[in-house]
């Protein structure tokens, strides 16, 4: 028997999971679900949506309504969804390939659109299940298989690029600071838009070993002493912060929400007669 | 309601996180599993259910 937490939101059948030892997925993984859990939502409302990747296989053990779809395209399935059927609760988990690379185009649309949507990118700096080939949010000079020499992009900032798109609610948050990782998804969840949240992961089995990382524990504690909160890096100086990683809510602003606009829209026109 | 450290080893992949991050040395790995070896320095603080990849370690209520 699991904990209480995971038996009400996990397919315990399906446990233990797919991912490596020491891979951050599952803890983010059951950050989502305590953030849901903690917000008191009705499991039939929720509605998980994930694409393709190692971290989008969240939507096959999270016990809820879910959807695994084809790769990129997460956040257009959970636009269907949500425009289908506005009570529901959609989160996309996704990863940094399937979100920022072959789905680029669908993330910055629905940030456009700010539906309410909650999309949780599992960030973990490679494409791991398909050996380890560089990802929009490799940082430059690291190692992949396709990069053996090093990789010559910049990587993205993701919640920098869903804010200039349009999302009302960003941030980042860790795999190993995890009661500030269900802090910050509960306010992304509750907020009524497009909520991007950009979960660090840790990839020990391609991204550590490629780049020498030194393991599972040595790559935590990187997270641990590099990743600073927003609000206490206000009172920093900057060569304090120089190679430090920012984490917690960036940006958070009430518009106008894509659902209701279309509602308002049906209303103009004669309502649903 | 007292709380008590239940470990599932069937789930337990070894990683070595709650080990490591344990702030009283409760727990250590051994043959690629985790297992209590100090209970009695427990504080019950539960960051080692919290940062589980696997989900295999967790405080449980037990009533007395």
């Amino acid at each position: 028997m699991p904990s209480k937490l995971i038996e009400s939101t996990m397919r315990t059948e399906n446990l233990p999971h797919i991912w490596c030892p020491g891979c951050g997925h599952g803890i983010l993984m059951r950050d989502v679900a305590q953030a849901i859990d903690n917000l008191g939502l009705d499991h039939d409302k929720v509605v998980i949506v994930s694409g393709i990747g190692c971290s989008s296989r969240a939507a096959g053990y999270m016990d809820f309504n879910t959807l695994h779809t084809t790769h990129g395209r997460a956040i257009a399935f959970a636009t269907g969804v949500k425009l289908a059927n506005p009570e529901l609760t959609v989160i996309v988990i996704t990863g940094d390939g399937d979100a920022a690379a072959i789905g680029g185009n669908h993330f910055i649309h629905a940030c456009r659109r700010n539906i309410d949507i909650t999309v949780v990118v599992f960030n973990n700096n490679i494409y791991g299940m398909t050996g380890g080939q560089y990802s929009p949010t490799t940082p430059t000079g690291e190692k992949g298989t396709t990069a053996p020499y090093g990789n010559i992009d910049y990587d993205f900032d993701l919640p920098e690029l869903a804010k200039a798109a349009g999302a009302t609610f960003t941030g980042r948050c860790t795999a190993y600071h995890v009661p500030q990782a269900i802090k910050l998804l509960e306010a992304a969840i509750q907020n009524k838009g497009l909520s991007m949240v950009e979960g660090l992961s840790v990839c020990p089995t391609y991204y550590g070993r490629k780049n020498k990382k030194g393991g599972v524990i040595k790559m935590y504690n990187w997270q641990k002493n590099n990743c600073i909160d927003v609000k206490k890096a206000e009172k920093m100086d900057p060569e304090e912060l120089e190679g430090k990683i920012l984490m917690g809510e960036f940006y958070h602003k009430e518009k106008p929400e894509y659902c209701e606009q279309y509602e308002a829209i049906i209303e103009k026109c004669g309502g649903n007669k | 309601m007292e709380k008590k450290l239940v470990l599932n080893s069937k789930w337990c992949k070894g990683c070595g996180i709650c080990a490591e991050f344990c702030p009283k040395d409760v727990l250590a790995i051994d043959h690629e599993h985790c297992y209590v070896v100090n209970e009695k320095d427990c504080i019950k603080c539960g960051l080692c259910e919290l940062r589980c990849p696997d989900y295999a370690i967790w405080l449980e209520e037990e009533d007395k």
